[in-house]
């Protein structure tokens, strides 16, 4: 998998007019729209396109979408 | 002996609390927004002298009532919170009393949150088939928001006040029966939906109060949600819960007519219904005009279900459910 696919996956997911502005460096709770409803779409959509179980505390343990595709990648069977 | 769910009716708290009276208060919300992710629209809200029991009490009257139940044939109360009137006795006997029930009939307390009704309905299930009892009533009643902070907008959101009546009963030669169950507990999971100081391990003190002085007190304690994790917990337990509910009941997805989950929040609900492969119309929802009733939620649905034609007698439905402790639980019944 590719961490491209994340990253348009996220944007649209966001509902992010640009998409660009969603990069593999980006930190989530940088972003100003960052909401705990965004959290949920993360592991919503984590759960749906990769079917990997993202939690609370696993959130709260990353940064950026780079750290997310490294948890991803290490949890896909 | 078969026991089969025979009649439901529920009551709603007359206060009504809008999404746009939220926005009033909570100026960041937008009514667009809250129901984009909620799917509720309002919620019923309780006073300080309705409580569970008193609202379950309402709901059993509109039960007799609309259903023309003799209630002297009830011989079990199974009366199910997750915010117990007291710690004895237990309001089921004063129900029992309330609603002039035999005192031929047995009636206990169920602690329990949103698994409450289908914890119940495995009981009464059991009671029935064991041949401990022909005729159960189960009341399921939620208050939330009297141990919800006036300024925790989150819940105020998703949660709403409401009782329902559901009665079981034993039928020899029907088609209509509660077939098997799952049920799960993970407890790892307690912190994460929890009554602060609402019991005797750890119940409010003069600190507290005075914390809580200009709200008046939250004396019944407050609750408390981690919405992530709550979510988290929902999408890692309901797949499996759901394989498990049909292999234990020797069914396939394609032989259920109608699904009906736990009204959690209506993302949650959308995401789980996208995660099974669920069509939308096989789908039930009903959590527009009640917010999340907690262990009414379900009968609530049902009821919906039943009085909109979708869920029709000799159809199979699966009930599921998972919340508070963690827990969780299903069954597929055939009305």
């Amino acid at each position: 998998m590719d961490i491209n696919e994340l990253i348009k996956n996220l944007a649209s997911e966001f509902e992010f007019d640009d998409p660009s502005k969603l990069t593999a460096t980006t930190s989530f709770r940088g972003l100003k729209e960052w909401s705990s409803m965004h959290a949920l779409i993360i592991i919503a959509l984590v759960n749906s396109e990769y079917d990997v179980i993202i939690t609370g505390n696993d959130l709260m343990q990353i940064s950026t979408v780079q750290d997310l595709f490294d948890i991803i990648i290490s949890r896909k069977k | 002996m078969n026991a089969q769910v025979k009649a439901i009716s529920y009551y709603l708290p007359e206060k009504i609390v809008t999404n746009k009276d939220l926005c009033d208060i909570f100026p960041s919300l937008t009514e667009e927004d809250l129901l984009k992710k909620t799917g509720i629209r309002k919620r019923h809200v309780t006073s300080k002298d309705l409580l569970g029991s008193d609202l379950a009490y309402l709901a059993a009257e509109k039960l007799f009532k609309e259903h023309n139940i003799n209630r002297s044939s009830v011989d079990f109360l199974i009366f199910c919170t997750s915010l117990i009137d007291q710690a004895g006795p237990a309001a089921a006997c004063i129900l029992q009393h309330r609603l002039e029930l035999s005192t031929n009939c047995g009636a206990i307390d169920i602690a329990f949150g949103c698994t409450g009704f289908t914890y119940s309905l495995g009981i009464a299930k059991g009671l029935i088939e064991g041949g401990l009892a022909t005729n159960i009533l189960i009341l399921t009643a939620e208050v939330s928001s009297l141990v919800t902070h006036p300024e925790d907008s989150e819940l105020r959101i998703i949660f709403g006040d409401a009782a329902a009546a559901t009665l079981v009963s034993s039928e020899k030669e029907s088609l209509s029966f509660i077939g098997n169950f799952s049920f799960g507990t993970d407890g790892s999971g307690g912190e994460n939906l929890i009554v602060r100081r609402s019991g005797i391990r750890n119940p409010v003190d003069q600190e507290w109060l005075k914390e809580h002085e200009a709200i008046g007190g939250l004396k019944s304690g407050r609750l408390e949600m981690n919405a992530i994790e709550i979510f988290s917990f929902a999408l890692r337990v309901v797949p499996p819960m759901f394989v498990d509910i049909l292999k234990k009941n020797k069914l396939e997805q394609k032989d259920i007519d109608l699904f009906i989950f736990h009204q959690a929040n209506g993302f949650l609900l959308s995401v789980l219904r996208r995660k099974l492969k669920i069509s939308e119309d096989k789908f039930f929802t009903y959590i527009e005009e009640v917010g999340n009733t907690v262990s009414a939620s379900i009968p609530i649905a049902l009821c919906e279900a039943i009085k909109a034609g979708k869920a029709k007698k000799g159809q199979k439905i699966m009930l599921a459910s998972f919340g508070i402790g963690y827990s969780w639980s299903g069954t597929i019944i055939t009305l």
